[in-house]
């Protein structure tokens, strides 16, 4: 089914307005865009961080769907015992509800980091579960600290610019890669920039009955530096410079989404952000050609990956 | 007694046998020692679909918990099983599982924490977990840890705590025992359908588990909290009492042995206490005043009750299976002191500190004890207020 825009506009909100995360938020985006993909029910785990800080201060909740928090590292495994729940009960014959969707928000940090191991555990599980990644590439909500999906060179509060450390030091963890190769069934990486492609990847993850992992770029304005009305093109030169590739692992088959008709050089991603600032000083040049040439590198992987199964 | 039902079985067996006969909706679980045989027990009856059980073999302890909490708060009848470090690992989502008032049931098979790191028998790791809201039960024998775990699953339904049920590793769980279990039917027919409140399969009815609570409402909900721990003890002896009734098996909040006209009392938990009755009878034969009272319940602390059933004493000997570093004596002896602090004629109290480790517990050294408050009784004399038993010094 195509994605129709005007007919998405007037699906009701289930993340409303008036939580608190901040004007230009990547993560608000992504999940109202994720949750109008999805037309049955969902019930949703969320990792401790921004997104859950600002939608359920008590006593309020800006869900309007069954919601769960319970620390930051186990989103995964919470999901998994509401989905173990459902299965028995189902199995059972004690509900009849209909089918019901099953989603984990967390942040890079609950993700990449803390959150790794009880991702990886309910992947292999294969639980019927989709969990969103909703990359902003730091801790935002404690005060924007490193993370392992921090990039090479990006400011941070905890890889700040000094005399003699310019920025992080070392690059990105490959999160996609790792779930995709430990074999969970659907695998993707989508931009809040691409609605269509973010929307057919939750649409095409929540029909498949196992575990599926979908990673989001969700710009944030605090952390990166950014106008907050900036958020959406941010996110587009990311794709646009092949910086952040959207492209889906089906069952061990990779696939591109989106090449750009001219790929753009990673500074105009770089560029507009204040994370990055220092990098545009001349003794920093070498950092910026090493990032250029890390995307390079990785794009030119995707396309032999890519064409391995075309 | 119907002596044609009893069957030998180690306490990892009989509570993978109460877990079978309760047929939880959920388990998650992780294996170590000495809980793995529970895990692979429970495994065969899932194989062999004895049971209608999701089972969720997760990657660790911290995700079992998890898991357990997610299924609970989804409306499951859930449960898990862990040890020593296992618990330690679940620490964090201890508390958040009493704070989600969800009633999960978890065997713990006591056994000591790192480092050195120890596969054996002590308290160590049940008493890290003292104050994290579960409601604590301790089993002096498989038959205990069997009874208690299916009395669990109605304490904790009926008022929405999590309960542990404690015994101790390898002396308990691996030893085969003679007990008699229950008829499949007699448990389900004791524990009842479980009727969630509320739960996150109820779509048409969303709600939100797990809120941010600032300074304006966390600690309103931490004091409602407490307040839920007045109702344990009725919910305990009303669970009893129903236990009682089909299997003539009597509990309460704690067991006395001997104590009613006794002078000298040790307190002690789970096995330790088996060992402790055998030196009681001895020492009655020989004219002595001394009697026993092993807690069944130790969170909450049935402080009105026990104050009733100790003040009496002159001298009492608190064993602890655990120390807490740095503190003041175990934590049982702290307790005990705490709960005495205001009855009039405030027996004496001491603490030996034994067994950390799995070291054995000898009838020796708990002659030892009773000597040593024999001495206090007669002298008033305290000349160590907290000593190490059974070790090389």
């Amino acid at each position: 089914m195509p994605v129709n825009i005007k007919e998405l506009s007037g699906k009701e909100d289930r993340l409303t307005g008036g939580h608190r995360l901040c004007a230009g938020c990547g993560a608000s985006i992504a999940v109202r865009q994720i949750l109008l993909a999805i037309d049955k029910p969902v019930v949703v785990a969320n990792a401790t961080g921004c997104l859950e800080v600002a939608t359920t201060i008590y006593p309020y909740t800006a869900w309007k769907t069954p919601w769960i928090h319970s620390a930051f590292e186990n989103a995964a495994a919470t999901i998994s015992g509401v989905e173990a729940a459902y299965q028995s009960l189902k199995r059972q014959g004690k509900i009849t509800d209909d089918d019901i969707a099953f989603l984990a928000f967390g942040g890079d940090g609950g993700t990449y980091d803390i959150g790794f191991q009880s991702l990886s555990g309910a992947m292999e599980r294969n639980h019927n579960i989709l969990y969103i990644c909703y990359d902003n590439e730091a801790y935002m909500n404690t005060g924007i600290q490193r993370s392992s999906a921090t990039p090479l060179g990006a400011w941070t509060t905890t890889t700040p610019v000094g005399k003699v450390r310019p920025g992080k030091v070392g690059g990105k963890k490959d999160i996609v890669a790792s779930i995709a190769e430990q074999g969970a069934m659907y695998v993707a990486q989508a931009s809040i920039s691409n609605f269509r492609d973010l929307i057919e990847k939750v649409r095409k993850a929540v029909s498949i009955d196992g575990a599926t992992f979908i990673n989001v770029l969700s710009p944030c304005p605090r952390g990166w530096r950014t106008d907050t009305s900036d958020t959406v093109n941010i996110a587009r030169l990311a794709v646009d410079t092949c910086y952040w590739p959207l492209y889906e692992v089906e069952n061990g088959k990779w696939k591109i989404n989106y090449t750009p008709r001219q790929k753009l050089p990673v500074t105009e991603y770089l560029k507009p952000q204040g994370r990055f600032a220092h990098l545009f000083r001349p003794e920093n040049q070498h950092i910026l050609e090493e990032i250029q040439e890390w995307v390079d590198s990785k794009w030119d992987l995707l396309q032999k990956k890519a064409q391995l199964f075309q | 007694m119907k002596t044609k039902n009893f069957i030998a079985l180690e306490g990892n067996q009989a509570v993978a046998l109460a877990m079978k006969q309760i047929d939880p909706d959920v388990v998650a679980a992780y294996p170590i020692t000495p809980q793995t045989e529970i895990v692979q027990v429970f495994s065969e009856y899932v194989a062999n679909g004895n049971v209608h059980t999701e089972f969720v073999t997760v990657e660790s302890e911290h995700s079992a918990l998890s898991a357990c909490i997610g299924s609970s708060a989804a409306g499951a009848r859930v449960m898990t099983a862990t040890s020593s470090q296992g618990l330690a690992l679940m620490w964090e989502m201890l508390y958040i599982a009493s704070g989600a008032r969800l009633p999960i049931v978890m065997t713990v098979v006591n056994r000591a924490l790192s480092s050195p790191i120890n596969i054996h028998c002590d308290h160590s790791d049940a008493m890290g977990a003292r104050d994290s809201g579960w409601i604590q039960l301790w089993s002096e024998t498989a038959q205990e840890a069997y009874d208690n775990l299916i009395q669990a699953i109605k304490i904790a339904e009926s008022i929405n705590l999590p309960v542990m049920v404690n015994m101790d590793g390898f002396i308990t769980s691996h030893a085969e025992e003679m007990l008699e279990p229950l008829e499949d039917e007699d448990v389900k027919k004791f524990i009842g359908e479980y009727k969630p409140i509320r739960s996150l399969l109820d779509v048409e009815h969303p709600f939100t588990v797990g809120p941010l609570a600032l300074q304006d409402s966390y600690f309103e909900f931490k004091r409602s909290q407490a307040e839920a721990y007045k109702k344990v003890v009725p919910a305990v002896r009303e669970a009893a009492e129903g236990f009682a009734k089909i299997t003539g098996r009597k509990y309460d909040l704690f067991e006395t042995y001997k104590l009613e006209d006794a002078e000298m009392g040790i307190i002690v938990l789970n096995s330790t206490a088996g060992t402790a009755k055998e030196v009681v009878d001895r020492l009655r034969e020989d004219g002595k005043k001394v009697g026993l009272l092993k807690p069944r319940l130790f969170r909450p602390l049935p402080v009105e009750d026990l104050k009733k059933t100790l003040s009496h004493l002159k001298v009492i000997g608190v064993m602890d299976r655990a120390d807490t570093f740095g503190g003041f004596g175990g934590p049982l002896f702290g307790d005990t002191r705490s709960v005495l602090y205001d009855v009039e004629h405030r027996p004496i109290i001491v603490d030996y500190i034994y067994g950390l480790g799995g070291r054995d517990v000898t009838m020796d050294q708990i002659y030892k004890v009773f000597e040593d408050l024999d001495f206090i009784n007669r002298t008033g004399r305290v000349e160590s207020l907290i000593s190490y038993i059974g070790i090389r010094e």
